[in-house]
């Protein structure tokens, strides 16, 4: 399993955690981190707005991903390149998880499931954390590490 | 509001059948088990409210220690009156039964398993040590870089100074020390052991000088 990078992007747009797990590209600086997470921010909102279908109401079954409304469309979920793939996945109070990937990993969603596990577990249940602030918890890091790196 | 209650002055009310908690069978939670989330989210608020108005770690700790207290008192008259044998459930009366009462039953009780080690310490006779590589209630606890020396597992260590107290043996005080240290520290095979567990925490317990008089008199005798 081939992991690039992971952005988390809180409620308000906020870029408050980005690690790379593959070393060999490009750097960009803390702005443009910043730059991209908003960036982000504003397409999932604007694209959520410009789903064609009408919304349905989705059988349990088939709602892979979790949406905060039923009857609402979602906004952008994966995009996709010749030379990665970034997933995307909303929690129900609008923090977005960016996965990125190599184009042929199976299986993001799994992955995505278990990463917003340890965020959960590592950064939610940690006294020391202020929702919505930059994440600092170093059992997080660690245990992200050993997800990734170990499987595949 | 329903009409089973009865009209009457205010004061406590009982429910209907009469039966108060202290009716309860002591033994009805003996294998009740608790989620761990559930703690975990109970701990972040205990914590935050020690923190408010604590100056800074030294009495972070102590409030943590102090919500522990009187839980180590009451568990330790609960897991008495719980133990199947008969003969042990009166209190330890010596120290190295207390110590094991904490290190087994308690540990056992509280955490499902029982405590790593148990050592009395060299330089002082009348401090003893208690090992626990990864202390429970520190599982999802990460600490910022200005309270590295905070240990929260001095909860854990108030429980076991009530446990202490309850059962007539004064200390000191039981603190809680992280000894998880990196690698590269440490002397001898300790070192190697500390790199694995990086949360490795002991609980220094302090015990107050007529503790070990008595003690020594009850060895002779």
């Amino acid at each position: 399993m081939v992991v690039f990078a992971l952005f988390i992007i809180s409620k308000a747009g906020g870029l408050i955690y980005n690690r790379e797990f593959h070393s060999g590209m490009n750097k960009l600086s803390s702005n443009d981190l910043l730059m991209l997470a908003g960036s982000f921010h504003g397409m999932h909102a604007i694209t959520r707005q410009l789903c064609p279908n009408p919304p349905t109401n989705p059988t349990p079954s088939s709602n892979l991903l979790p949406t905060p409304f039923h009857t609402r469309a979602t906004g952008l979920e994966v995009l996709e390149s010749s030379q990665f793939r970034m997933q995307c996945f909303q929690t129900l109070t609008g923090t977005k998880f960016l996965l990125f990937t190599e184009p042929q990993q199976p299986n993001t969603e799994a992955v995505l499931k278990k990463i917003y596990e340890l965020y959960a577990d590592f950064v939610m249940k940690n006294p020391f954390y202020t929702v919505e602030m930059p994440i600092r918890c170093e059992k997080f890091d660690r245990n992200l590490d050993g997800f990734v790196k170990v499987r595949g | 509001m329903s009409g089973t209650t009865p009209a009457s002055a205010p004061g406590l009310r009982y429910p209907s059948n009469k039966k108060t908690i202290y009716d309860r069978n002591l033994n009805r939670s003996k294998n009740a088990e608790l989620s761990r989330a559930a703690f975990a989210y109970l701990f972040i608020e205990m914590i935050g409210y020690a923190q408010r108005g604590a100056k800074d770690v030294t009495d972070l700790e102590q409030r943590l220690n102090n919500q522990g207290y009187p839980i180590g008192i009451r568990l330790l008259d609960l897991l008495l009156s719980r133990s199947s044998n008969p003969l042990s459930s009166i209190r330890p009366t010596r120290i190295l039964p207390l110590l094991q009462f904490i290190a087994q039953t308690l540990y056992r009780h509280l955490f499902g398993r029982p405590a790593d080690a148990l050592e009395r310490s060299g330089s002082d006779s009348a401090q003893y040590m208690l090992f626990d590589n990864e202390p429970m209630v520190n599982t999802y606890i990460s600490l910022p870089r200005e309270m590295s020396n905070l240990n929260c597992a001095a909860f854990v260590a108030g429980i076991i100074e009530g446990v202490c107290d309850g059962a007539g043996f004064p200390t000191e005080g039981v603190s809680a020390h992280s000894v998880g240290e990196q690698e590269g520290e440490g002397a001898g095979d300790g070192g190697k052991g500390k790199a694995m567990w990086p949360g490795k925490t002991v609980f220094l317990i302090k015990f107050k000088k007529e503790v070990l008089e008595r003690e020594e008199i009850l060895g002779r005798g």
